[in-house]
């Protein structure tokens, strides 16, 4: 078949890695936004060969990361209550919050159950009518158009145990915070692909234009990324900052319409706490009123505790592309995957589990 | 959570248009079938083509020539160590 043998021969990075090479004419700092992006930098070996001058930095796209610790509280809390069941997705049961994890709720009894996809929830509550089922919304644009989608069912079905805690964030917010920041250098962003798949590689253009920021969608394989690694590179040193798309196969420039339609039928923007950023304004999604027997926080009249980060924890200046997690002086030895301290290490997509689990030698 | 492959499509039910319709789509992916939701794929995808999934929602289709190319990429990507891709 044409394609298997177009990237069956290996020698086809080699070229790439030296092009890269070429391309680095002068220093540059990439961020790569998304924790798909930061694990596979480290799982392809990429950071190893990346020519002198290129920095790769870490952002804030790990969903579970920046989940602020308040949240996670009012998480654990919640699951704590008498007929409720929590669902969620795997990444946030070990998360600590400032009094234990999911993980230690539902060992001294709280029903968490770990879910693949908003819509198991939903059967979880139609299984379960005498207790209210709710979801912790944890994730960016990729995520909210299921759950979107899912409220709108549980609203046409009917079904009136069923909410969520919506914790939805959004991407180029936080990005405009983290840019407007003198004190973070960056010539370009590895933009996220599947957010970008929702929303469009047009939304990087805003941030290209007022930043001067070299902006390049990627996918997730080696040659997506050293291609994307290629232009970036060219864009800062031929002084030709624009936005590129290199995802072409999952990602257009205006995004999916329809996924949009279903979310803002059921979101609406809201400012929104970030773990190790603080409060953002628009950053995040709330539920419109017209739904509010699916929100958690309006069914259970949550108020969000004030909470502390984990003490010694650097993740909010490693979200933030500020320090790496070997500045954090509890990184492997206090704090290692099996006995996680801060969110960047638990999350499978975390900064810190990366470093942790393939660039300790580097 | 992105490194979705893409499935391929063996059937399909539900009204595009109408969100109250059952918008699910059979899907494979080396043999084994399951089901995914519409509700929020970019384009409504045919019997044959390809859907990139996300937590059980489709959020993308492809032609089948796209799609063949990705799986190719995959396959070979995840029998290589970095070691034999960068040398
Ligand atoms: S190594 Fe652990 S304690 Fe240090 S910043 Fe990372 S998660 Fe926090």
């Amino acid at each position: 078949m044409k394609y298997v043998d177009e990237y069956r021969d290996v020698s086809l990075a080699r070229p790439l890695v030296e092009e890269l090479k070429k391309a680095v004419t002068k220093p540059l700092r990439i961020m790569e936004v998304c924790g798909s992006h930061t694990m596979a930098v480290f799982r392809n070996g990429l950071r190893t060969i990346l020519p002198p001058g290129m920095e790769l930095v870490s952002g804030p796209g790990c969903p579970v990361c920046v989940t602020s610790a308040s949240h996670m509280d009012a998480f654990i809390s919640m699951a704590d209550r008498p007929g409720v069941r929590v669902a969620i997705f795997g990444d946030l049961f070990r998360v600590p919050g400032t009094k234990g994890s999911l993980a230690e709720a539902s060992s001294r009894g709280a029903k968490v159950d770990i879910v693949y996809s908003p819509m198991d929830a939903l059967d979880l509550a139609v299984k379960n009518p005498h207790e209210l089922v709710v979801f912790l919304g944890v994730g960016f644009e990729t995520t909210t158009p299921g759950i979107a989608a899912t409220i709108l069912t549980a609203h046409n079905t009917k079904v009136k145990n069923f909410t969520v805690f919506s914790t939805q964030k959004v991407m180029p917010a936080p990005m405009e915070a983290l840019l407007s920041d003198p004190a973070l250098k960056i010539d370009g962003l590895l933009c996220p692909g599947h957010v970008s798949s929702i929303i469009g590689a047009g939304t990087w253009e805003p941030l290209a234009k007022k930043y001067n920021l070299a902006c390049v969608v990627s996918g997730f394989e080696t040659a997506d990324l050293l291609k994307s690694l290629i232009l970036l590179a060219r864009q800062v040193g031929n002084n030709d900052i624009k936005v590129e798309n290199v995802y072409p196969r999952a990602v257009s420039w205006e995004g999916n319409l329809r996924a949009a339609k279903v979310v803002a039928e059921i979101f609406e923007p809201a400012d929104m706490d970030w773990r190790g950023l603080g409060r953002i304004p628009a950053s995040g999604l709330k539920i419109r009123d017209k739904y509010a027997e699916f929100d958690a926080e309006v069914r259970l009249d949550i108020k969000l505790p004030e909470a502390k980060e984990p003490k010694g924890c650097m993740c909010g200046n490693i979200l933030k592309g500020m320090s790496t997690p070997r500045e954090c002086p509890l990184f492997a030895t206090r704090c290692t995957t099996a006995n996680p301290i801060g969110p960047c290490m638990v999350s499978s997509e975390g900064t810190c589990a990366a470093y942790y689990k393939y660039g300790r030698d580097e | 959570m992105c490194l979705a492959i893409p499935m391929r499509v063996i059937s399909v039910q539900g009204d595009p248009d109408d969100f109250t319709t059952h918008q699910l789509a059979t899907v494979d992916a080396d043999g084994i079938s399951r089901e995914v939701r519409l509700e929020i794929v970019d384009h409504w995808p045919a019997v044959g083509d390809y859907v990139i999934v996300h937590a059980g929602f489709a959020i993308h289709s492809l032609v089948e020539e796209e799609a063949l190319k990705n799986i190719a990429l995959l396959r070979e990507l995840a029998e290589k160590t970095p070691e034999e891709l960068l040398s």
